[in-house]
């Protein structure tokens, strides 16, 4: 008894550690692919103001969407695998949109004579679904944290700060330097690896901790 | 009495002096995409693009001698005649106050011009300021470039003259900076047609520039003289021209030329194949375009 309490106190922090690494990468990713979502959109619908309004009208959009569904899924026996599955599964559907970005757009190029619905429906062909789901992380991340009703406030906002913490961090290390260093597509192909990277973590991690004892 | 003399002549000293360098705001706008500056002094209206004053001019014109240009840029990019020297035509991105289009549209009675412009507010300006009026010779599309190319190519249009001046209040958008856009523009060029692209001749990415205009174009003549830091770019869709017929297209368009202050006799021995720039640089792309950040260093 006496070697096993500190073992499964370290198994506890590394888990809110991983959580919280989680969402920082959540947000980091979200702004990241916003900020490069304008260069991507630009070579077919321009860089007029409108191509801006379509891509954060989007993204908006998509994270309301995904802040439901999130909160949705904590209801349903959460649990620290299930959270990496969802991380998991927002770089499995992130990763296309590399090689689908040209063609999906030329089609909607070839469609929408007006630019500017031509970039808001570019956009949601692109975006949404990555978005949608990389939005989920932030509600189901408080759900596994949150461990007595008091605290809830706390951990929320604990959890906003690191994620939008990474957001920032996230549009800043992109416009600054990605951009120079790297070409977009291996920028986003990065975001999806580091995704389904910490995803595969959790998930490991999630067996391992819940292994009865 | 003296010193009060003095102090007149003094006093009227300065009140010339201030005339002399007095700068009036004719009008200040902030924009969808800039802040637009129209300035006059004793002799010119400029629009400038950016929040300080004494910031580049973007485009100058003389109310007393409208046809005049002011910049040596402007005269510069007058140099794609000599490679094409009556193109029907002509498509122009970037308006500024409208001095390359008004001179072209004057100079070239059969030629069409499609100005193709981001901002409505600078069209606003540049037909209040400039003296620019369109007509069916003279249009302006209110879009961005890069979407109006590539409408251009596939509706199968083709210009014999293509001019690139399009600038924001710190350099040329990087989505049109790119290879990608340069072919389309390509494509856009009748056979033989002509581009001139008006850019920086210093800053690191001089080289990134040159290195992209030569993916596409192959070889392209390099228009640098001593008293602009621009250069323009005369690439062609096509083998260039040889001396003997740069000179004699000088030589046809000199007369014409001479109210607007273009010493085109001048260019031909100023036109360079030589390569100049590390060609090491990578060529800018859609996916690799951080213009901006390496103009900075």
């Amino acid at each position: 008894m006496a070697t096993r309490a500190p073992s499964r106190a370290t198994g506890l922090n590394a888990r809110v550690v991983l959580v919280y690494a989680l969402a920082f990468c959540g947000g980091f990713s979200i702004m990241s692919l916003e900020l490069l979502g304008g260069r991507i959109l630009a070579p077919w619908f321009g860089g007029s103001i409108y191509v801006w309004g379509s891509i954060i009208t989007v993204f908006m959009l998509a994270l309301s969407l995904g802040y439901l569904i999130g909160g949705r899924l904590s209801l349903r026996a959460p649990t620290l695998t299930k959270f990496g599955g969802i991380l998991a599964v927002a770089a499995v559907i992130l990763y296309p949109t590399v090689h689908l970005a040209e063609p999906a757009m030329m089609w909607v190029f070839e469609r929408i004579e007006d630019p500017r619905y031509g970039s808001l429906v570019a956009s949601l062909v692109l975006f949404v679904a990555p978005t949608v789901v990389l939005g989920a992380i932030s509600p189901y991340s408080v759900r596994l944290l949150v461990r007595q009703r008091e605290e809830s406030g706390k951990v929320a906002g604990s959890l906003y700060f690191v994620s939008t913490l990474g957001s920032a961090l996230g549009t800043l290390a992109t416009s600054f330097y990605f951009v120079l260093w790297f070409e977009i597509d291996t920028i986003v192909t990065c975001l999806a690896g580091l995704l389904l990277g910490l995803g595969a973590l959790a998930v490991a991690v999630g067996f391992k901790t819940q292994a009865p004892a | 009495m003296i010193r009060l003399r003095r102090l007149v002549l003094a006093a009227a000293l300065a009140s010339a002096l201030s005339a002399a360098s007095a700068v009036d705001i004719l009008h200040r706008e902030r924009s969808l995409y800039q802040t637009i500056l129209i300035t006059e002094d004793r002799n010119r209206i400029c629009m400038q693009f950016s929040v300080r004053e004494q910031q580049r001019n973007q485009s100058c014109f003389n109310p007393r001698r409208p046809k005049r240009m002011v910049f040596t840029y402007t005269r510069m990019m007058m140099g794609a005649l000599l490679l094409e020297p009556e193109p029907v035509n002509v498509l122009i991105a970037g308006l500024g106050g409208g001095t390359l289009p008004t001179a072209l549209h004057d100079l070239l009675p059969e030629a069409h011009i499609d100005n193709v412009e981001i901002d409505p507010a600078v069209v606003a300006a540049a037909r209040r300021y400039f003296g620019f009026a369109t007509d069916e010779r003279q249009v302006v599309h209110v879009r961005d470039a890069r979407v109006f190319v590539k409408r251009a190519a596939t509706a199968d249009v083709r210009y014999d003259l293509v001019m690139l001046d399009a600038f924001g209040g710190d350099y040329i958008p990087e989505h049109l900076m790119t290879l990608e856009f340069l072919e389309e523009v390509r494509a856009v060029m009748a056979d033989g047609g002509v581009l001139a692209a008006n850019t920086f001749a210093t800053s690191r990415l001089y080289d990134h520039e040159s290195e992209t205009y030569r993916a596409a174009f192959g070889m392209f003549f390099n228009l640098r003289l001593r008293e602009s830091n621009n250069r323009v770019i005369l690439a062609r869709n096509g083998p260039l021209p040889d001396k003997a017929e740069l000179r004699a297209n000088a030589a046809a368009w000199r007369g014409r030329l001479r109210a607007y202050d273009v010493p085109i006799r001048e260019f031909p021995a100023r036109l360079s194949l030589g390569v100049d720039w590390d060609v090491t640089r990578r060529p800018l792309t859609d996916q690799y375009a951080p213009a901006n950040l390496l103009r900075g260093d």
